[in-house]
């Protein structure tokens, strides 16, 4: 083990002299080079989202539109601010990160613990938050029709206010029940039936003069959803295939299912990279507690594991651009 | 490594980029929500002005958390170019060729897809 822990700075850290190539320590050297490769690996997810965006970029889901639930507030459009809050939380504890930094410098025990400390929670409730969005995302908010070709067709009342499909379609009596694996030959079972058939949804539809179509196009003058008037609606209707209600990673209500794919898969992976960062956190902050760093003499410990923790923020706030902001 | 620069405490530096950090993220969440016409419905070098600013404001706090929270401006020069320019010029090369091929995708494929019923 000796060799591999870095007892003392003017110690050799590198097996192969005591001149420190660049100026860092081996581990800290590493932990850069690991940062360099992982943000490459990110700027390829987010490269192959803005191709996608790019080829669709007349018909890609506008996210003011997808993300608009703030917790507590049921039913008021608030685009943006949970978001923003979330960003808020992990920029925050950054700060504590680099604060729990600043106090090893100074081999000041008690106030590293409790910066550490700090940062694993906010951590953990910005994972909480992210799990929240999720939820809402996966739930959906209005509901949709899929054409045979796979466009989204959402409705909207009078004034071009999309609506939810319970708001309009009557539910009418219908046989028909969820196939589950203990209704029927064992290994068969569907999805989740959606609320309504699609007869309901088209038959309400031609019953309520009041409520038109929207489709994917966007307008590139107004930078909004193309909106069919209800008597030329029936010409999309008489194509639909299924009604949608949520998002996965085979339809998305809101729009392209690649929006969803790439929202699920770049999320998910820097989700992923925060709950490892909060894990690693902890294991630090338990080795702070039982004095590990103290006897070593120096906390660089804790300053890699913050390098790794404000990387995280860093690929945040390039993912809050991309998917939220532009 | 200088020693003594290490133990001096930089808690009033942190603070300020906090908020310089905070301060660039209300911009664009007000920005975000607000979406001025004049900046969201015009066009400049090929999006909207709008766009390049919330471009802008990210890189500014890239800046600031690699070179403030990550340290970045405490490492040997060697170090910082070595990670800095590395991954700028590869991110850019990226970016470019695959947000070129997009844009001629769509022009190909754009005209081709049925809008109407």
């Amino acid at each position: 083990m000796e060799a591999t822990i870095a007892t003392d700075n003017n110690e050799k850290n590198w097996s192969g002299g005591d001149q420190k190539p660049l100026g860092a320590s081996y581990g800290k050297m590493m932990m850069w080079f690991f940062i360099l490769s992982d943000a490459l690996t990110f700027s390829g997810f987010l490269g192959a989202y803005g191709l996608m965006r790019f080829k669709f970029h007349d018909s890609w889901p506008i996210a003011d539109e997808v993300f608009t639930h703030f917790p507590f507030l049921h039913g008021v459009h608030a685009p943006m601010y949970y978001v923003a809050l979330m960003t808020f939380i992990l920029i925050f504890s950054s700060v504590t990160m680099v604060l729990a930094v600043d106090a090893g410098h100074q081999m000041n025990k008690a106030k590293v613990t409790f910066y550490m400390l700090l940062t694993i929670i906010g951590g953990a409730i910005f994972l909480g938050s992210q799990a929240w969005e999720w939820k809402n995302f996966i739930n959906g908010t209005y509901g949709a029709v899929k054409l045979n070709d796979g466009k989204i067709i959402q409705f909207v009342d009078a004034t071009g206010e999309q609506i939810t499909l319970e708001s309009f379609v009557k539910s009418q009596h219908s046989e028909r029940t969820q196939h589950m694996a203990n209704k029927g030959i064992w290994f068969t079972k569907e999805a989740e039936l959606p609320p309504f058939t699609l007869n309901e949804v088209v038959e309400s539809f031609k019953a309520n003069p009041g409520v038109s179509i929207r489709t994917e196009l966007i307008n590139p003058e107004t930078k909004a959803k193309t909106i069919i008037p209800h008597n030329e609606a029936m010409g999309f209707l008489n194509e639909a295939k299924s009604v949608v209600v949520g998002a996965n990673l085979r339809e998305n209500e809101y729009g392209k299912t690649l929006f969803a794919n790439f929202f699920f898969f770049i999320t998910g992976f820097h989700g992923f990279h925060v709950l490892s960062g909060v894990i690693i956190n902890i294991i630090i902050f338990f080795n702070v507690i039982i004095g590990t760093y103290e006897r070593r003499g120096h906390y660089e410990m804790v300053e890699k594991v913050g390098l790794y923790w404000h990387f995280v923020d860093l690929v945040w706030v390039f993912v809050f651009t991309f998917f939220y902001l532009v | 490594m200088t020693h003594e620069q290490e133990h001096t405490s930089h808690t009033k530096l942190i603070w300020k980029v906090f908020a310089i950090l905070s301060v660039i993220t209300i911009v664009e969440v007000a920005l975000g929500i607000i979406k001025p016409d004049a900046l969201y419905l015009t066009k400049f070098l090929g999006t909207s002005p709008l766009n390049i600013i919330f471009l802008v404001l990210t890189l500014v706090k890239a800046y600031y958390i690699t070179w403030f929270f990550m340290h970045m401006a405490d490492e040997k020069k060697s170090l910082r170019r070595a990670v800095v320019w590395t991954s700028v010029f590869l991110i850019i090369y990226l970016a470019t060729l695959l947000l070129l091929e997009g844009s001629y995708i769509s022009d190909v494929l754009g005209p081709l897809t049925k809008w109407n019923y």
